[in-house]
């Protein structure tokens, strides 16, 4: 050991479990992140795997968080090295003084270790075979052992374990009492052989108050229930397929008639993105509320209906769980790198309404937004998660409902109205916002039938080339665009405590990251004012806050800056003011990575005090 | 898509229907197709059906993809919604209109370009899925729209009208339907509406995937020598298996039939079809028998038409679906939404 001191640290560090995918070892790590959380501290877990079934390395991130930050923080002060194929990788990862964990079983040359670490050798493979004679159990519970091994390594209370364990398997009770059995088999082998607790440890707090611990995916799912979605179609990409599984999960659970048991739901796996959109274009046109969960390569794919619903002003809601790209680029890493492709989307010119949940919580809410949006604004409304959100459980406060709520169904004309002698023009603004009444498909014998197609036609919806009635519908779709900006959630701004020229504008999964490194830039003496974008089209004070600063950083995970691309065509902004700050490399965004950006830049744009240069 | 204002008078002796529709009210725009198209006549043949099976006409949702064929919709059926959706993703659309409201009639119009070869995927897994609909294909062969290059249902060996030889070969959407489980498959002739009339109000009353096949002649690009899609070609190939009429709420012992020459189906929906039989072996109930029927008289040269398969007791999307018999389109939040109490029961599961 070198004179590098160990890490002490008491709720707030980073441990990183390696492992090979198809082990088994989900379940133990996430167990790991729920106990941690019984113990009143927060915790933000990261899954980082690959596009792969069985054989190939993933990782298990846990950031242990009393103060709450949520981000991904960077680094790691515990490595518990369950994969030889990584090992050089993950060693040489940790931070100095941090730990090292790893199955002690086969004795590795000194090589294989640092000297600015504590390596902590459990015989893990020893205790399982020792224990276990089934290959399966021998995998599956060696998990569980180094589950208890830590917990005596990090000073866990294992009451709170086993009450989680007794959660899992309710009902069954030979797999309960094997699993503590696991438990204690692990914690009280380090308990006699190690040095307990390490210098990290978590001690019992309130921190976690009523929050919940879920993954976008499920909530923007449950969001969609609760939206009273009721055709969903989809195609199975990663990050975006369990949007659809949980929806089939939830519906199963609350959307079957209680007394004929029959499904107030239709559920497709389409052939492709191109027919998942189409039956939720046809099922919107009927008057249901439809949508569809992919990701980048399925927005590419659906992008001729997504100019058909556009024009011929069809609801749709697109919930797009964002990876890297371009291509298949990297489907298990995250990005938000279609703003540009989903903001413009299809042939000619098209406009349409993101929406751009920070976390669970949001993912719920905005869901079921988005097709009250859809129907009042009858085109697609992109919910725009990614997979940092999506697949990742985050501790966020709980869903909630209201149950006075009536779902907008936005304009539709019934058959009483056409029978009163309203004047029924399927493109036809009667009200100067744009938007025109719609007819369900067999609404009334003689009256408001139309055709609905791709091409051109006036406000009847009677075929035209004419350039001046195509002028007329293309300026009147612009206007329910700008009706769009006050229907959108707005953006939020928090101002610094004082007064400053500087600002900055980020959106999503990147919010925890910027909370975080606005107090880390604090401390590094610079003030900034923020804005939390949360839809396109922009609202009117995203304008305002760019007039009110001289220099607006956009903080967002994509290469080219696509937001600030986005903000300065839609506001004639100088560019020069908006300064870009990218993480791209498809991990999240990290609070240390924002706060270098920003705070050499600041550096950069200062001029150095006289005093300060010659001191 | 025409231009042409169609004048609302008519004769006041015209017969009405059962439900008091005359002909007129199951028109719709003039068509804007060649004179003499065979798709016109298709057009004529709905017209006709729904006249006669006393359908009202806003029930009726009218879908189609983009070409000549998909044009048609806006001339029958003017008081139905109507929707010229995508080019070849007809399918898609219609089954989610399917899936939204189940009380409607679905009535999918495609051509061969729109169906064979950019929409083939989508045509194939509605056949698949049991999408309550009728799906017809206007099949003349060729591309008409965009000037007549061949499609995939164009014969290997046949001429286009340049005088070039396809060399590929050709896709039989029958012989496809029939492998994807349709459970409702016939092949018919725009020139021959007496076939193609109760084939089309059998295929309404069919409560599954009904796929009906219509070869119709492209007199601008496709009616020369060489072409197998002419009238000529087709008046002179086609193999008629049998001729049929629906009953739709009549003692079928009243109508009067030779014995030995018909066979009755029962459809689900208390309908019956009475098949004339043309060919005294062939037996519309045999998948199996079907598609080797067609192969050997396809190898032949010869085109099979008629009512080719039929299972009366199909089930549809909606049944696999288990969905409620309530149109999805008319819930509202307190059929769909599970309240707070429940949502506060799902919070506390997640801590």
């Amino acid at each position: 050991m070198s004179d590098k001191k160990p890490i002490s640290s008491v709720n707030d560090f980073v441990v990183r479990f390696a492992n090979v995918n198809g082990s088994g070892s989900a379940s133990a790590n996430e167990m790991f992140a729920r106990a941690i959380l019984r113990h009143g501290v927060p915790v933000s877990p990261r899954n980082i795997f690959p596009s792969n079934i069985q054989g190939l390395p993933t990782w298990y991130e846990v950031r242990v968080t009393e103060d709450g930050h949520l981000g991904a923080r960077g680094g790691v002060d515990m490595m518990v090295a369950m994969n030889p194929q990584t090992w050089d990788k993950d060693v040489a990862g940790i931070e100095p003084g941090g730990y090292l964990f790893y199955d002690s079983t086969k004795p590795m040359p000194s090589t294989k270790f640092r000297d600015d670490i504590t390596v902590i050798g459990v015989p893990l493979t020893a205790i399982t075979n020792s224990t276990y004679t089934d290959p399966r159990q021998r995998q599956l519970f060696k998990n569980i052992i180094y589950l208890g091994a830590l917990s005596a390594l990090l000073d866990m209370d294992p009451k709170l374990i086993e009450q989680l364990i007794g959660e899992q398997y309710k009902g069954k009770e030979k797999l309960l009492s094997s699993n503590v059995h696991a438990l204690h088999l692990g914690r009280d082998w380090a308990l006699q052989n190690l040095k307990c607790p390490t210098g990290l440890r978590v001690k019992k707090s309130d921190k976690v108050g009523d929050r919940i611990f879920i993954e976008g995916n499920s909530a923007a799912a449950l969001g969609a229930v609760y939206g009273g979605a009721t055709v969903c179609a989809w195609y199975p990409i990663t990050p975006s397929s369990s949007v659809a599984e949980a929806f089939t999960a939830h519906c199963k659970k609350y959307r079957h008639d209680p007394e004929s048991g029959k499904a107030k739901y239709a559920i497709v796996q389409g052939e492709d993105e191109l027919a998942s959109i189409g039956i939720v274009i046809g099922a919107s046109w009927n008057g249901a509320r439809a949508f569809t969960a992919t990701s980048g390569p399925g927005i590419s794919l659906m992008t001729e209906f997504i100019g058909l619903s556009y024009f011929a002003e069809i609801p749709a809601v697109i919930m797009n769980i964002q990876r890297a790209g371009p291509s298949t680029g990297m489907p298990t890493r995250t990005q938000q790198c279609d703003i540009i492709a989903c903001a413009y989307a299809s042939h000619g010119d098209t406009k349409h309404v993101l929406l751009f949940p920070e976390d669970p919580a949001e993912a719920f809410e905005f869901a079921a937004a988005a097709f009250d949006l859809a129907e009042r604004l009858q085109t697609t409304i992109f919910l725009m998660l990614d997979l940092d959100i999506g697949m990742n459980h985050r501790l966020c406060r709980p869903l909630k409902w209201d149950d006075a709520r009536q779902y907008d169904r936005g304009k539709v004309m019934t058959a009483e109205m056409l029978d009163e002698g309203r004047d029924f023009g399927r493109y036809l603004d009667v009200d100067g916002d744009g938007i025109p009444y719609r007819t369900y498909p067999g609404t009334h014998p003689t009256k408001g039938s139309y055709f609905t197609r791709g091409t051109s036609r006036d406000r009847y919806a009677r075929y035209s080339e004419e350039g001046t009635v195509y002028v007329d519908n293309m300026q009147r779709l612009m206007r329910k665009f700008e009706t769009a900006q006050d229907l959108v959630p707005r953006p939020l701004q928090a101002n610094a405590e004082r007064p400053t020229k500087y600002g900055v504008i980020y959106f999503g999964s990147t919010t925890p990251a910027m909370d975080e490194a606005i107090g880390l830039l604090e401390a590094r003496g610079h003030q900034l004012d923020r804005l939390r974008i949360r839809a396109f089209p922009f609202h009117s004070s995203v304008a305002s806050f760019l007039a009110e600063h001289d220099f607006v950083y956009v903080v967002e995970q994509n290469r080219d800056s696509q937001l600030r691309q986005l903000i300065v065509n839609e506001n004639g902004i100088d560019p020069v003011r908006l300064v870009p700050i990218v993480h791209y490399d498809g991990s999240p965004i990290t609070a240390r990575f924002i706060a270098k950006a920003i705070g050499d830049h600041q550096d950069h744009l200062k001029v150095t005090p006289l005093r300060k240069a010659v001191s | 898509m025409t231009y042409i204002a169609k004048p609302k008078f008519h004769h006041p002796g015209l017969k009405k229907n059962e439900l008091g529709y005359t002909h007129r009210d199951y028109e719709g725009k003039i068509s804007t197709l060649c004179a003499g198209c065979g798709h016109d006549s298709i057009t004529a043949s709905i017209i006709e059906a729904c006249y006669e099976l006393s359908i009202e006409p806003h029930r009726v949702a009218k879908i189609s993809g983009i070409g000549c064929s998909s044009k048609t919709p806006d001339y029958f059926l003017g008081n139905s919604h109507g929707f010229n959706s995508v080019h070849g993703r007809m399918p898609s659309v219609l089954t989610g209109a399917n899936l939204a409201n189940r009380d409607l009639i679905y009535l999918g119009v495609s051509g061969d370009g729109d169906s064979a070869s950019i929409g083939f995927g989508q045509f194939a897994h509605s056949i698949r899925r049991g999408v309550d609909m009728t799906y017809i294909v206007e099949n003349n062969g060729v591309y008409g729209l965009t000037k007549g290059q061949f499609s995939a249902t164009a014969d290997r060996g046949s001429k286009s009208k340049k005088g070039v030889t396809n060399t590929d070969n050709a896709i039989d959407l029958v012989a496809i339907a029939l492998q994807l489980g349709a459970t409702f498959v016939a092949r018919s002739f725009s020139g021959d509406k007496t076939q193609l009339v109760p084939l089309i109000a059998a295929a309404i009353r069919h409560k599954g995937a009904s796929f009906i096949d219509v070869i119709s002649p492209c007199i601008a690009f496709n009616n020369h020598a060489g072409s197998t899609k002419s009238f000529d070609y087709v008046r002179e190939h086609n193999d008629a298996v049998n001729r049929l009429d629906v009953l739709v709420g009549r003692d079928p012992i009243a109508v009067d039939y030779a014995p030995g020459t018909v066979q009755m189906v029962e459809q689900h929906d208390g309908s019956s079809i009475a098949l004339r039989k043309i060919d005294a072996d062939y037996d519309p109930h045999d998948r199996l028998g079907a598609q080797t029927f067609l192969q050997k008289h396809a190898a032949k040269g010869q085109i099979v038409t008629g009512l080719l398969y039929v299972d009366p007791d199909a089930e549809d999307l909606h049944e696999h679906l288990n969905t409620v018999e309530t149109p999805l389109n008319t819930l509202e939040a307190d059929a769909l939404c599970p309240g707070s109490a429940v949502l506060d029961k799902f919070n506390a599961r997640l801590r």
